[in-house]
This record gives structure tokens, sequence and C-alpha cells, in this order.
């Protein structure tokens, strides 16, 4: 468009809302306006919501910049800041801002934001009373907390515990006093309340709850509060945060229809139509806005209206909740409690942990939710609210969050173009489907690594990667080929040419491979070094030392971490048979170390939760000393064998399971492998071990075993394919090891032996380990070579002291 | 008040390793780079808290071993795209020593 054609806006507000409203615009009409913004703050736009966080000691100013001043440049914006603008003239279609600029516009966006609620106290004019809203407020109060003084926040909502928290965090001693009994009455019940209490007292804030402020004391600069009740308390530094309410002055003065709010319709448009307005300065059939997602979406109104579609339309979305002080997790959304005889509470609660859930429930949808202390399924929560899905199938579940509930929906054959935006695809990292396609078309990702970074959909648990990939390939419109990449960032190589080269080339170490393939890293990085340190453990078993800082934390201290940092503890249980001695060995390590949780896992093994790390070394010297190794239930390697029982005692078993899958556990404990390798060995055809899910499983029957490989009972659910049927124990153990070599050898790292049996295909599986009985026999005593290294129990080496320092605190300070 | 305090040697962590540090403003991880630099950062991820301690170095950066967020040693800074700080602690070597500038402490256990 001819620059002369293009229409003149004018933005009134350089907050978070009009310069949303703006990205959002330059998204989609990037021509279509000269654009003028007006900021009366002197900065360039920033995060407000992160205020707290700069308060906190957790960010700098700068940190919170969204667009700095050259992003205005890039984009031809005239930006004065520091320059509020005092008057518009409707009739003329000008602005006129405190400098005394005079601006025209045919487009008037007002995005004033809001004023902080101040109550009409005696002495708010005195100095060291503030309010927590910009920069500036901010500035002052670290002022003050560098002096050590004392503070007090009149509000217990969302700003003032934010406030009072950060306040607490720079040093100083806070008081907070709060009007109504319980803090945030408007986002938690009255039970969240008392545990935030709780918690925000033990970490050193004083409350005073259900009390209102008489005055603020003091004669020439604040000296503290009176209450209504005569309690006095003491502060130099008063921060008043009870509210904001809409910013409308100008508007007011310029005749525009106000209410609390500037009135806005579905469009955004105020009563002028060249004038839109978004924002907390803004009121929306009947409501105002305080919260950021309501406004991103007003921004995205606006914008498609000002580029002239005339079908976009707000609607206000179900909000949701949290507080923004770290390691307190709060999250509520839609209705706290229960308000008459249709509505029904499902609560959970847990007061040693402190954990609370409530889910209010109508006619078997979800319509509120109240979580404190865990707030992982509140995403899941609020989607179902969202949905109005009918939870009537899990409601004696769901309290207990999704995985207990499991409606996970699958990745194969969902009809990603008929998936609503809403649609959570990414239960982990609850990542919407409107996000993935955002995040794909503003950024031009192309790849499903890309999509990954960006978004984090399918970054945690990799269950929805299926559907992730599908949603690439419909927006970009075309199928996305998985490309042969490179191992990752430190070489264009991919996995099978580096390791063709290792044997080749004879590398024995990774700086060998680094430097003859030409990393581009000295170091390598958290995806090729573990990768490396396996390729080279299984070409040279006898010679390469195992590099135990390029192991994931689980393998480097033989334990599996769990997200408080703990670890659990998994002893070996051959073929899933214990004995009276060592179930008594086990409940004995767990008294003594008062391991909070016992759970018999899937694999028929007993699993010791939450032991601290430093324990390690003491817990397995007791479980050594009762016979027991390291289950290895942290590796990519051998896992369980999981059996049952057998022609020893079931009426139907043919052979003695239970003994084989021993053998075959003791034939292979101890290896490392691409990913993790599980088995099972089923005594009959019923199969009750479950021996079709695994990666190499038994199935016997009258005239001997039937192998199976390739299944996997785990992300993506798959069937085993047949391998061949063999007359006697000993082929068992032959062609198994010989599969389970093959599979070391030549699966990439990370590769299950699932995808891997799909990758080669059965036809080659079968050539190499049923037609090639040369090979096989090769496969087999290479395997039990390398066996000779492998099958030392890690934990015994660590209670003789081997990497003693992964297990103690370098000093304590106190 | 802070104060420099010494916590250990340069031999006590591996390289591309880390230690950790009780204090009491919460746990401290410090980190050995391949060419023995030495960093100290509080030890939580700003995405979920998991123990930066506990992963897996390279360069000048840690992946945590939660969920693999990429953190820079010397900022305490999340690598794009992720977002989010933890805090860096001022540390020193000097001949071999390993020193961090912490609130005065009063008395120092050496694990």
């Amino acid at each position: 468009m001819n620059a002369a054609l293009r229409q003149k806006l004018v933005v009134i507000g350089n907050g978070m809302a009009g310069m949303r409203t703006v990205e959002e615009l330059l998204a989609i009409a990037p021509a279509r306006f000269d654009i003028t913004v007006f900021g009366a703050e002197p900065h360039p736009n920033y995060n407000r919501i992160m205020l707290s966080s700069v308060l906190a000691g957790e960010k700098e100013v700068d940190d919170i910049i969204i667009n700095p001043r050259v992003w205005y440049a890039e984009n031809g914006i005239a930006l004065h800041t520091g320059d509020p603008v005092v008057a518009i003239d409707r009739a003329a279609k000008t602005v006129t801002s405190l400098s005394g600029l005079v601006v025209p516009y045919d487009r008037l966006l007002l995005a004033t934001g809001s004023k902080p609620l101040m109550p009409p106290l005696p002495g708010l004019e005195l100095p060291g009373v503030v309010a927590f809203r910009d920069i500036a407020d901010v500035e002052k109060m670290l002022a003050a907390a560098e002096q050590k003084q004392r503070a007090v926040v009149i509000g217990g909502g969302l700003l003032g515990l934010e406030a009072a928290w950060g306040l607490r965090r720079r040093g100083m001693p806070v008081a907070l006093v709060h009007l109504m009994p319980t803090l945030m009455e408007r986002q938690l019940d009255v039970e969240a309340g008392h545990l935030l209490q709780k918690d925000l007292t033990e970490r050193g804030l004083h409350f005073f709850t259900g009390a209102q402020t008489e005055e603020i004391m003091g004669l020439d600069r604040a000296e503290g509060l009176k209450l209504t009740d005569g309690r006095e308390v003491p502060a130099d530094l008063v921060v008043v945060a009870i509210g904001i309410r809409p910013n409308i002055d100008l508007a007011k003065g310029a005749g525009l229809d106000i209410n609390r709010g500037i009135e806005v319709g579905d469009d955004m448009c105020c009563s002028d139509p060249a004038i839109y307005a978004v924002g907390e300065c803004v009121e929306h059939r009947g409501q105002v806005f305080g919260l950021v997602a309501p406004i991103w979406e007003q921004a995205k109104v606006c914008a498609s209206r000002l580029a002239g579609r005339d079908d976009a339309n707000y609607q206000t979305p179900p909000l949701s909740t949290r507080l923004k002080i770290t390691g307190i997790d709060v999250f509520s959304v839609g209705q706290l409690t229960a308000v008459d005889e249709g509505d029904e509470e499902l609560i959970y609660r847990d007061s040693a942990k402190g954990i609370y859930k409530k889910l209010v429930l109508r006619a078997d949808k979800v319509v509120g939710a109240v979580m404190y202390g865990d707030v992982a399924d509140g995403a899941w929560y609020f989607q179902m609210l969202r949905e109005k899905a009918d939870v009537a199938a899990m409601r004696d579940r769901m309290i207990f969050g999704q995985a207990y509930a499991d409606v996970s929906a699958k990745g194969k054959g969902v009809d990603v173009a008929a998936m609503s935006d809403d649609t959570q695809v990414c239960g982990c990292n609850g990542v919407s489907k409107g996000t993935i396609v955002k995040a794909i078309c503003e950024k031009g990702l192309t790849s499903l690594d890309e999509v990954k970074a960006h978004t984090k959909a399918g970054s945690s648990c990799g269950q929805c990667s299926a559907v992730v990939q599908a949603i690439l390939s419909h927006v970009t419109g075309e199928a996305v080929e998985a490309k042969a990449a490179g191992m990752c960032g430190c070489t264009d190589l991919p996995h099978d040419e580096v390791r063709r080269v290792i044997v080749a080339q004879e590398l024995k170490s990774m700086t060998a491979v680094r430097k003859a393939l030409a990393w581009r890293t000295p170091d390598g990085c958290a995806k090729c070094r573990p990768a490396l340190n396996y390729y080279l453990l299984c070409a040279w078993p006898a010679e390469y030392v195992d590099d135990s800082q390029s192991r994931f934390i689980n393998e480097r201290v033989h334990a599996n971490i769990q997200k408080d940092g703990t670890y659990s503890v998994v002893p070996r249980m051959w073929g899933g048979v214990t004995t009276p001695a060592e179930l008594r060995a086990i409940a004995d390590v767990a008294d003594k170390f008062q391991i909070p949780t016992v759970k018999v896992t899937g694999g028929q093994r007993i699993d010791l939760l939450g032991v601290r790390k430093d324990q390690l070394p003491a817990v397995w010297a007791d479980l050594n000393k009762a016979g027991m190794v390291s289950g290895h239930a942290y590796a990519k390697g051998l896992r369980t064998v999981k059996t049952c029982v057998g022609s020893e005692w079931c009426r139907f078993g043919t052979q003695d399971s239970t003994g084989l899958g021993i053998k075959l556990e003791k034939l292979m404990w101890g290896t490392w492998t691409p990913h993790k390798f599980k088995l099972a060995v089923s005594g009959c055809p019923r199969n009750c071990a479950e021996a079709t899910i695994k990666d190499l499983g038994v199935i016997c029957v009258e005239a001997g075993y039937d192998l199976v490989v390739g299944g996997n009972g785990g992300i993506e659910l798959r069937g085993t394919d047949p391998l061949c049927r063999v007359a006697s124990e000993d082929e068992v153990l032959e062609y198994a090891g010989a599969f389970l070599q093959i599979y070391r050898e030549e699966a990439r790292y990370l590769e299950r032996t699932a995808p891997w049996v799909e990758r080669v295909g059965m036809d080659y599986i079968k050539k190499r380990v049923v037609g090639d009985e040369a090979g096989r026999r090769a496969a087999f005593s290479r395997f039990v070579y390398s066996q000779k290294y492998a099958q030392i129990d890690p934990w015994a080496e660590r209670v003789l002291g081997v990497e003693a320092y992964e297990f103690q605190s370098l000093a304590e300070v106190e | 008040m802070l104060d420099w305090i010494k916590v250990g040697t340069l031999s006590d962590i591996p390289r591309l390793g880390a230690r950790t540090v009780e204090t009491a403003q919460g746990q401290v991880a410090v980190f050995r780079t391949s060419g023995d630099e030495v960093f100290a950062i509080f030890n939580r991820c700003p995405h979920k808290g998991g123990p930066l301690s506990e992963g897996i170095v390279s360069g000048k950066v840690v992946v945590c071993p939660l969920h693999s967020w990429t953190i820079d040693l010397a900022t305490g800074e999340a690598t794009a795209p992720d977002e989010g700080c933890t805090r860096p602690v001022p540390v020193k070597l000097v001949e071999g020593e390993i020193w961090l500038e912490l609130k005065a402490g009063l008395k120092v256990a050496h694990g």
C-alpha cells in the first residue's frame, strides 16, 4: 500500500494491552497504519505482571522489557514515552499530549490501563506510602528495603501478597493487613486461604486479617497503621494494594460512554466508531478486567477489527488464577464453593503435606476448582470446565488427577483439523492446539524438534508427539519428512554414521570421536554425550571407561530421581521371586531410613520411594547384606523379567516359566542398551505375564517356546511380532541373547525395540536371528563377552566408596 | 553482610560436574567446566525447582535433570526459547580453593 494512503492509528497507553494489540495488528496487516504510541511512563513496553518478580529480586527491570525501543523503530512506530495524552478532540480527530504535541488519527486505541485503588484514609499523602503498580513504585519499595525498614501492606489479594512476599525476600520485616477474614477470598475458599496464610506465616510474614485500617499514622512521613480495633502496626513503608480501577479520565473528558470502565462492545469499539479500547480500562458486558488471559483475547479481536475484519468478536473466557510466590502453588478457576443443592464438592486434603484440592461439580460437569500445594492437574480441570465435559464416568477418581482418571487421547487417528484450538494436546506442559498452531505460524517452525522447543508440547513424556507432528503437517500443508537429522546441534552427522565411524576408525574415547568427526563443541552437549558414551561402551566393552559425567543423573547415581529431588531404589528380584528374608530386609531398610513410600512395581519388584541422595549408599549396603543387588530400574538397560508361576504350580502351565525367567535375567542383567529393555515369560498361551507387550517375550507351549519381539506397553501400545519357535531353554537363551546384542549394536540411542523393529522390519530381524545360524552364535558370544564387564553390581561398588563425592555435599554454611 | 567463604577445592568437583553447598539461603550448586572454570548458582531450576547440580554440564551450561531446561552457568538464565532465571552466587577460585560470596556464615562444615 502506498504510504500516503495509510491510515493513522494513535495508541494511548504503552502497556501490555496496547502493545499486544499492535503486535497482533502488525502480524495481520503490517502496512495498514502509520502508528503513533503515547506512554505516560518513561520506559518502553514492559511486562507489568513480572513486577513482583523484580521486587522479589528474581528479575531485573531489563528482564521484563517486552519490546525494546529498537522494536518500535523497526516497525516504524513513533513512540513518545513520558508524555501522556491530556485531551482527545473527537470532532477534529486529534489528540494532544502534555508536551503540546497534537497528532491526528483515523483510528484511536485507548489502552490507558488502570489506577491503583486508594482508600480514603487519613495520611495517604504522607511520604512512605506507595501503591504497587509501576516501575517507579517498585523502585521506591526497593529503596526502602535497602534501608531494612519495616513494611506493612494493605490488601491480602493477589497483588498485596506478591508485594508482601517480594519485600520479605528483600529482607524487610513485613506485616499484611487484610479486610476479609481469609486471604485471596475472591480466588480461594476458606480452607485454601488458611493454608496459604499458614505457609506465609512460616515464611516470616505477619498477618492481621479481618482488620480495617483507620488511618496511616505519622507527621512528616508514614510511621505505621492504626486499625479500627485500636491496634497499631508500626511501619516505615506502607504499600497500598487493595485493587485497581479502570483509568477512564481521558475517555470521560472526551465524552465517551463510560461506566466503571470505558464501555466497549464485542468488537472492542467504544461509543465512537473511530475509537477502540482494550485492557484494564475497558468494561465489557458489565465486567472489568485485571488478569492477562482475557486481555490477550481482547487484543486479538481488536487487532482484527482494526485490520478491517468484521467477523471477530470478543467473549470473556473462563479465567484461572495462579499466585507468583516461589514455592507456593495455588490454582483456582470458576466457582469456589457449592452454592446450592445442585452443586457437589469433591475434596482431597493431606494436612501433613499441605495439599488441598477441591472440585465443584454441577450436573456432572466441572464448574470450579481450588487447589493448594499440588496444582499439577489444574490445567486439566480447567480444560474440562471450558469444554463442559461430562465427568460422571471418572468422578470417583478425578480428584486424584489425570494420571488416575486416564482420559488421555491417543495420537494415532486423531483428526487434528477437527480439533478445537483450546483442546489440550500436551498434558504434561498444558499446551493447546491453538498455541502450537500459533507458534508454527508466527515463528515459521518446520520440524517437530522446533515445535517442541518453542511450545514445550511433547517435550516431557512424548506421548503427544504424534499429534504434534500431525498438527505440524496440517498447518504447513505438507507431510513434513522426518529427515535423517544430525545427532544434535554439535554435529550434522546422523547416529548411524557416527556409530559406523567409531567402529571403522577404532575410536575409543569421546574426545577422539569429537575430534575425528569435527564436532562443533569441545564438550559435546547433553544430547550427544550420553549417546556417544553408550556407543563407545557397546563397541569396546573391555576397553572403554564409562564416563559418569555423560550419564543422565539416574544412571550416574544408580537410582531414579523424583520430582522433589529424592530418589527411588528398586532391588532386583530375579524373575519376580522373593523370599521372606529379602522382604524382611526391605522392610527393615524402609523402617530404618524412614522411607515414605513402598510400592510394588509393574515389573514384579518393590520400589522404595523418597530416599535422600546422601542416604543411598547406606540403603544399598543394607540391601546388599541381604543378598540383593541393583534392579537397574533407572537404566537404559535390562530392566525386569516378568514371569507367571508356570508348571511348578499352575494347573495350565506347560513349562517352568519362572525358572526360565530367572535364567534369562541372570544372563542379561547389568547390560546397557539403547533404551530400556523388558522381558516376560509366560507359562502357557493364556499369557499371564503379558509377554506380548515386552521388548522380548517368551510364551511357553507344550511343544516348546514361542519367541516374540518388539512389544511396548508404554507410551504407544504395540503388540509383539512373532520371531520363531524353539524347542529348548538353551535355545531360548541363545536366540534372546543374539536379538538383544543386535539391538544393542544397531538401534539408535533412545530407540526402543518397537520403533526399531518397525524401522528395519521383521524380515531383517528374522534373517539375522533365525536364518543366519553362524551370525546368531557370533552375536550371542559377543553379548556374553560384553557381560563379563557389565555384570558388576553398581550398588556394591558405591557402598565400597566409588564416586563417594556424588553422595555428599561439598560444604555446609550455617 | 556478605562474606567470602571457602567451601572446598577445585579437585573436590569432577570436571563437567557439580557439588552442592548448603546455605541458610538454600542449596547452592557449584559447577566445574572442562576448562576448570567454576560457577555457582542456586540449585533450583526456574521451571519446576529441579536440582541443577544433577544435570549434564557442557560448555558453560547445565541441562536440568527433570525437564531438560538449559541454564547458563554464568547468569543463571534459562536459554531461549525457555524463560526464567535462578540466582547466580559470586564465586572465585584462588590457588585451587573455591570461595563463595554468601551471607556471613558462623560455621563451615566441609563434607
